[in-house]
């Protein structure tokens, strides 16, 4: 297990490199420079940039101190922005970001599951023909046209919701169904599959033989099993929702991470964007490394094949 | 007792000759089959002809294309003439789709973007597929330290967020039609990659492969005639993800401001366009291009679920 965990870490950290690296050299292959773009006349800004990313040094000077800055987390001043470093964005954006990923989550994996488990019980029935339905079309549709659709409808026709901004619950409803249709649909198809695998079991004829209920059947003894492949796309998932949320953020005008983001690739701010690429990247890396841990720990089988594999 | 007394009891002596005729002539005859052979695709094709809704996708991914390719020929209106004095017409019979926020007719222009749409993905799915059977083919044909080796690189490929690294390669690059799909394929390759390997590795230790071997026949052929073939029903299926997938990427690139730009049309660009308009009540503007992204996707996902079912042999009757 020590070794499984080890050889995860080695990768992540190659992963993050590599992805470090490459904002690097795309930032030093920009024609001219990055910070001279238009309408940046700003003399200060200029001199601060230049100081942060020490640009007289030679580049492989450039390049090691721009490692030491991202290993300590300093991700340099915003061009468009005179007063605000990027690290600023982070922390005003994140938490926002955050609550929407995460109810966004929670929602698909609820729903998603229970959307699953409905169809796999009621297999070629009417509920698995609409379950798989709607699953297809949530797959089908991009989430910023249900954005959009969903704000025409709900929220200007109907006026069941606010139209954008993120302050109350109520705010929150139509973000976080646009986002978490996706996931959901994704969720749902899959708990389906391999519930249906796991349901011909013959553990599962054994439970029904001792008499357990259906409920229990389900909940302790196939749940349980099903679930396993749920977790390896977990990190797949919330790749997807994260860019997602790009641009749910625009679209309702919430004040996250991703909608300073799409707004600082439109303005061409190229610290904001090589700062944000690369905390997402290590934010989402280091996800994925807790996901494969996470089914290392859960999975037993997982530890028999490396034994046998070696 | 003697057991050849026994009526019942024959053996190789006391078979009687009146039992057999002699055949002579209809050898050939007798090799005869009596059903068509089915092939591998003729039966996979028999399955899915069976399957309503992936033959409905099917049908309609054609459509579209012979649309992309004549669509703009028999529209008698220019997709990027601007005329207007006619903006915002809703649809009627001069103009089918309506037309948008400069005049331009939508129904011209959403053929225009299916063209574009299509394309990007298309050659992203065929630069994926040939580079993902080259590593994946090679990666599990030969597997020790090779494959490990390239199987470290993929892991390292596939933990990178796939659209960060296109929306980073696209904003120093500049967005264009070559550069998007250049984008979409720097790691877009690597899912393929992995499932040709698990193909490959498992259908080398065949005995035919064995039996080919032993023929002395050359790697790269046995690659390409003995295991290519047989994997290419999973990578038809993955194809079928990931031509949608691509169409996504590039709507969600023009969406945000990285996508072909906007005098040119494409489904994304159209659908970005029109996102203010269908508030003040312009609907249409905005529900073709949607309604041809997402029909598009629903089209490719219930084939490739078909795909999936038809081409599996496990599930052959």
């Amino acid at each position: 297990m020590l070794k499984y965990i080890l050889k995860k870490l080695l990768i992540m950290v190659l992963t993050l490199w590599i992805i470090i690296t490459l904002t690097f050299v795309l930032m030093v292959s920009v024609p001219g420079s990055p910070f001279n773009s238009e309408g940046n006349s700003n003399e200060i800004v200029q001199q601060n940039l230049e100081r942060h990313y020490n640009l007289d040094k030679p580049i492989h000077v450039q390049y090691l101190l721009y490692l030491k800055s991202v290993a300590t987390l300093d991700f340099g001043p915003s061009i468009k922005q005179p007063n605000q470093t990027v690290n600023d964005l982070l922390g005003r954006g994140f938490p926002i970001s955050a609550e929407l990923g995460l109810i966004t989550i929670i929602v698909a994996v609820i729903s998603g599951i229970i959307l699953g488990i409905l169809a796999a019980l009621r297999h070629n029935g009417v509920i698995d023909y609409l379950a798989m339905g709607i699953a297809v079309l949530g797959i089908s549709i991009p989430n910023f046209i249900l954005a959009t659709l969903l704000i025409q409808k709900l929220a200007v026709d109907w006026e069941f919701f606010p139209v954008a901004t993120w302050k109350s619950p109520m705010h929150m409803v139509l973000p976080v169904l646009a986002l978490a249709t996706g996931p959901m649909a994704i969720i749902a198809r899959l708990t389906r599959s391999t519930m249906l695998e796991v349901l011909t079991q013959d553990y599962i004829k054994m439970a029904r033989a001792k008499g357990l209920t259906p409920w229990k059947i389900i909940v302790k003894h196939a749940l349980r099993n099903a679930l396993m492949p749920v977790i390896t796309i977990m990190g797949t998932l919330l790749a997807g929702i994260m860019t997602g949320s790009f641009v749910i953020e625009q679209i309702f005008a919430i004040p996250g991470m991703g909608k300073y983001f799409v707004e600082s690739i439109n303005h061409r701010d190229f610290p904001v964007i090589m700062g944000t690429t690369v905390f997402y990247s290590a934010f989402l890396i280091v996800m994925l490394f807790l996901v494969d841990i996470a089914y290392g720990i859960l999975d037993p089988r997982i530890k028999v094949t490396k034994k046998e594999g070696e | 007792m003697k057991p050849n007394q026994n009526p019942q009891h024959y053996n190789q002596e006391n078979v009687p000759d009146e039992w057999f005729t002699w055949r002579k002539k209809d050898i050939k005859e007798q090799e005869l089959v009596a059903r068509p052979s089915l092939s591998y695709w003729k039966d996979a094709w028999r399955r899915l002809r069976k399957n309503f809704l992936a033959m409905s996708g099917l049908v309609f991914l054609i459509l579209l294309v012979l649309m992309a390719i004549f669509g703009p020929i028999l529209s008698p209106y220019d997709a990027n003439t601007q005329v207007l004095s006619k903006q915002y017409q809703p649809p009627s019979a001069e103009h089918w789709f309506g037309t948008d926020n400069a005049g331009r007719d939508v129904f011209t222009r959403t053929w225009y973007g299916a063209r574009i749409s299509l394309f990007v993905g298309f050659m992203a799915a065929l630069i994926d597929v040939t580079i993902g059977i080259i590593w994946g083919g090679i990666s599990g044909y030969k597997g020790g330290r090779t494959d490990n080796v390239m199987m470290r690189i993929i892991e390292i490929l596939y933990g990178i967020p796939y659209l960060l690294v296109v929306i980073l390669l696209l904003v120093v690059l500049g967005p264009s039609l070559s550069t998007i799909i250049i984008a979409l394929t720097v790691t877009g390759w690597v899912g393929m990659a992995r499932i040709v390997r698990g193909q490959v590795m498992q259908i080398k230790n065949y005995e035919y492969v064995l039996a080919s071997k032993s023929f002395g026949t050359k790697t790269p052929r046995i690659i390409r005639r003995g295991l290519l073939p047989n994997t290419m029903g999973p990578i038809i299926v993955q194809m079928t993800l990931t031509v949608p997938s691509a169409i996504f990427a590039e709507a969600f690139l023009s969406f945000i401001g990285l996508g072909i730009s906007s005098p040119n049309a494409s489904w994304g660009v159209m659908a970005n366009d029109s996102l203010g308009a269908i508030l003040s009540g312009n609907w249409w503007t905005l529900f073709f291009p949607a309604f041809f992204i997402s029909f598009t996707m629903f089209a490719f996902n219930v084939l490739g679920d078909g795909l999936q079912d038809a081409l599996d042999p496990k599930l052959r009757k």
